[in-house]
């Protein structure tokens, strides 16, 4: 009888309660719940990323001494505003952050105008959801046309380059080995601007981080023309505006980390 | 329920089984093949799980031949292992050293993820959440039937590795770069080690759509009257496994990435000044321990991915065929969700070794030694649900004792490997492989039989036979442990685990015949198996047929139809009036009920049995949900019909 007093404790009246089964807990929609738990489960992947950045970031020596005297150096961790100093078509000023920073801003922005979107989209105002989300796909592909940009000038590198060790392909020896040049740029070998590390974390999470953008570019144009053609209209609910916007914000958040791993610290 | 006949529309506005007068014909592809029904997608992840798991047995037979009969002559394996088998001057053949690597290392990939996760997560997941919660499918029945795919897509890259010249990925499942990074290091570190990285990542993908579903289907789709604490300890069990996989899977997915940079693309995460047969590489500046962080990050929550799901299997079982209340309920959802947050705590107990800070190796041990509290409350339970019980042993419940055996037996040794001095001596002993065949393993696979032997007549409208039943039982829980006991001395001793051959060594020539006591086991355990492969198939066609409830349960897939169509009850969905285990309640003879009330039975018809607080509902549950509640009518007849 050991049960007895058991179910006491366990089977309290709770038929009007959200939970109490037969009604949605949380007033959201599976689609809402299923993109909510997705992000969850991608904020793990990004924070495994940034931890491994973490990690090996604190395995190399970082820079002591002035930063008036900072040099780009294999030895040492680069501080990020010397290599990302640089504006599109004005060559040799010298713009610490300026152009992340005008990137960063634009994605912001893009979250704002999905924001209005997903509001305009609460009213069924289809012109409006329309407008907005043209904004929001304007903002997505400004912000991966300046990636492309921040890497060409990466992988391009600085004018006079640096004298280091270089991984060739030696015809004397047929084997690839190091060999002393001036290299310029970054690639997933080889890195002017510090430890290689540096060059393949920052290629493959804003890489990673990039992709994201540009599927949620591509949701995005989905949900413009769904839109456009009266899908949401005839459904009777944007929502999907909703479930695709809660992404792009997330897009968005996880851009303000990477900025901040990469760029400020 | 306006939600739930919403949210169907949304997906498969098609397929509305619950409207009776309509009918719509399924053609053989969208029945059996691409289909949205959760119960044919629990069906094909149970039966490729079963293939997978045959052919990682068969693996495990072909390297203890090596290992009980070293200088056996194994030219008679040619046929199916081809060049593996290497023809000797003396004319007898050997297994290939290398392949003996892959064997051990596809061995442990498919058993932990395509035989334990995808075959009993993915098949029990499915087909119970949905019965037994009281919902016609689960939330997306899309996404569902992506999840099967993706597993099937993740499946035909991880069969067709074994075919490669090079052979499948031979770097042992824990895939620890830099051996699994450089294909110069091993055959199988070349195409073998990329279709694993592959394969891996859509089975994280068939993994994480999965889990995403199970948890929505939980939180939105239950019954009315299915309250968090009338959900029957599967659900419980399954909910919190999903939760760990969402949690625990994208990490390896980014670790698998990363590796996969590493491989083909010249990156250097997990590599640093590596010379290979004399040649020196250009990576420097990773680290291969990073590569163990985070692969044990998602490894050590993928022990309980692996067992959760069977403890809750277990648990219905237990309590059922005990014919009493699962003893401590609340107890057994509290430790569940205590296992579930340390294992996400414990990751570096599996790297004692690496050269980490004896303190922290301290912390890491206190927590594991923490899991011991939990788990031994899971044990008790079920111990104390079997106490003075009305035991009724059919096949599932001997695999539900024979798992409680198991897990006590197999996770005692774990006290002694989480400590991080004693763990110095015997990491990467046959120790540790005793260890996690018997609590991770084999517990696991007993609760996936129990699971199989329990649900077979709801997913099959057939019974198995009880007598192959039993001797599948005895023989496999006799030969599990004269399998796995052994080990525990050879790895007392010292021998390390994946070593091609003992006899090598002068100190472990002693173990010959215990080495070979172990082989002759293993094969009678996996011919044993055969059995339960016969009995699985031919039952599926030619079984007795089953009655609607056969187990006299009370959770709610009883109710449906023997054989539910697409949509699960006709008509409306049973409501739910009390919680799952109200086995032997004193005074049910007297509301016309015998050893169970099942739990759409309300407490207005069952005021003899009540107890006082369950009096107190009366009132509410016939204001709120007997009024709408059309499925009453059936239930007399039910009860009627269940004496």
């Amino acid at each position: 009888m050991s049960s007895t007093t058991l179910t006491v404790e366990i089977n309290q009246p709770s038929t009007t309660s959200a939970w109490a089964g037969g009604k949605e807990p949380m007033n959201a929609s599976y689609g809402k719940l299923m993109m909510w738990f997705f992000l969850l489960s991608d904020a793990f992947t990004f924070s495994a990323l940034l931890i491994t950045y973490g990690f090996i970031r604190y395995s190399h020596d970082a820079y002591e001494g002035a930063v008036s005297a900072f040099q780009f150096s294999q030895m040492h961790w680069p501080i990020p505003e010397k290599v990302f100093a640089s504006l599109p078509l004005l060559h040799g000023v010298n713009a610490p952050l300026i152009f992340v920073g005008i990137m960063t801003f634009v994605l912001i922005m893009s979250s704002v105008t999905m924001v209005l979107a997903v509001e305009a989209g609460h009213r069924k105002d289809r012109e409006a959801v329309e407008k907005w989300m043209l904004w929001t796909l304007l903002g997505g592909a400004t912000f991966l046309g300046c990636q492309a940009w921040e890497w060409t000038h990466f992988i391009t590198g600085s004018d006079e380059g640096v004298m280091m060790d270089s991984w060739k392909y030696i015809a004397e020896t047929k084997q690839y080995g190091w060999v002393k040049e001036v290299y310029k740029g970054a690639s997933l070998v080889q890195n002017e601007y510090g430890p290689r590390a540096f060059a393949d974390l920052f290629f493959f999470i804003t890489g990673f981080h990039g992709f994201h953008v540009f599927s949620g570019v591509l949701l995005n144009a989905l949900i413009f023309f769904n839109t456009a053609f009266g899908v949401y209209d005839k459904r009777g609910s944007y929502e999907m505006v909703e479930k695709v916007g809660l992404y792009w914000h997330f897009v968005d958040l996880v851009w303000v980390f990477v900025f901040t791993f990469f760029y400020l610290i | 329920m306006a939600h739930v006949i919403e949210a169907h529309a949304d997906t498969h506005a098609h397929a509305h089984a619950h409207d009776e007068h309509e009918h719509h014909e399924e053609t053989f592809i969208t029945k059996y093949i691409f289909t949205i029904d959760h119960k044919m997608i629990a069906k094909q992840f149970l039966v490729s799980g079963i293939l997978w798991a045959f052919i990682g047995g068969l693996f495990s037979i072909l390297f203890r031949l090596q290992l009980g009969f070293p200088n056996m002559d194994m030219s008679f394996l040619k046929p199916l292992l081809g060049g593996w088998i290497e023809i000797q001057k003396d004319g007898t053949g050997a297994l290939n050293p290398e392949f003996y690597l892959a064997l051990v290392t596809m061995h442990g990939t498919i058993m932990v993820f395509f035989v334990l996760t995808a075959g009993l997560s993915g098949t029990f997941s499915n087909f119970l959440i949905p019965l037994q919660i009281g919902a016609r499918d689960m939330a997306s029945g899309f996404m569902n039937m992506l999840s099967y795919w993706f597993f099937f897509a993740s499946s035909v890259l991880m069969f067709s590795s074994l075919f490669f010249a090079t052979g499948p990925a031979a770097g042992g499942w824990v895939v620890y770069p830099p051996l699994s990074a450089l294909p110069q290091a091993l055959a199988g570190s070349g195409d073998g080690m990329t279709y694993w990285l592959l394969a891996m990542s859509l089975f994280i993908a068939s993994s994480l759509l999965g889990s995403i579903n199970y948890i929505t289907t939980v939180i939105n789709l239950r019954t009315k009257g299915m309250s968090f604490n009338r959900l029957p300890l599967t659900i419980w069990a399954f909910f919190i496994t999903a939760v760990i996989g969402i949690l625990s899977f994208p990490v390896l997915f980014s670790a698998a990435l990363l590796l996969i940079f590493d491989r083909s693309f010249g990156t250097s995460f997990y590599l640093s000044e590596i010379y290979v047969a004399g040649e020196a590489l250009h990576n420097v500046g990773g680290s291969p321990v990073l590569f163990q962080h985070l692969f044990w990050f998602l490894g050590h929550p993928e022990v309980y991915i692996v067992l959760l799901p069977a403890l809750g299997l277990t648990s219905e079982v237990i309590a059922t065929q005990a014919r009493k209340p699962i003893f401590g309920y609340t107890a057994m959802i509290g430790s569940m969700l205590g296992i579930a947050v340390l294992s996400f705590i414990v990751w570096a107990h599996h790297m004692f070794v690496t050269g980490m800070n004896p303190f922290l190796g301290t912390i890491f041990m206190f927590l594991t030694l923490i899991i011991a509290v939990p788990s031994a409350v899971k044990a008790f339970n079920y111990i104390t649900t079997l106490w003075k019980g009305n035991i009724r042993f059919t096949p599932a419940m001997m695999f539900s004792i024979g798992l409680v055996s198991l897990f006590i037996s197999g996770g005692v040794t774990g006290i002694i490997l989480g400590n991080n001095a004693l763990d110095i001596y015997l990491h990467d002993t046959y120790y540790v492989v005793a260890h996690f065949h018997l609590v991770m393993g084999s517990a696991s696979f007993f609760g996936m039989m129990a699971g199989i032997y329990h649900w077979f007549p709801k997913m099959f409208g057939r019974m198995m036979d009880e007598r192959l039943g039993y001797l599948h039982f005895w023989l496999t829980f006799v030969g599990v442990y004269t399998v796995f006991f052994p080990m525990h001395y050879i790895g007392m001793a010292g021998f390390p685990r994946r070593y091609y051959s003992f006899t090598g060594f002068d100190a472990f020539r002693i173990f010959a015949d215990l080495n070979m006591f172990i082989s002759a086991a293993a094969i009678v355990t996996f011919s044993a198996q055969l059995l339960f492969g016969f009995n699985f198939f031919y039952s599926m066609f030619r079984g007795r047929r089953a009655t609607q409830n056969p187990w006299q349960s009370n959770t709610l897939e009883w109710t449906a139809p023997l054989e539910p169509g697409h949509g699960n009850w006709e008509g409306q969905i049973p409501y739910v009036y009390r919680w799952p285990y109200d086995y032997s309640k004193p005074n049910a003879e007297a509301d016309g009920f015998t050893d169970y009330i099942p739990q759409n039975v309300p407490y207005s018809v069952t005021k003899n049995s009540n107890l006082p607080h369950e009096n107190d509902l009366i009132a509410l549950e016939q204001e709120e949900m007997i009024p709408e509640d059309k499925s009453l009518v059936e239930l007399k007849h039910i009860k009627v019909g269940a004496h």
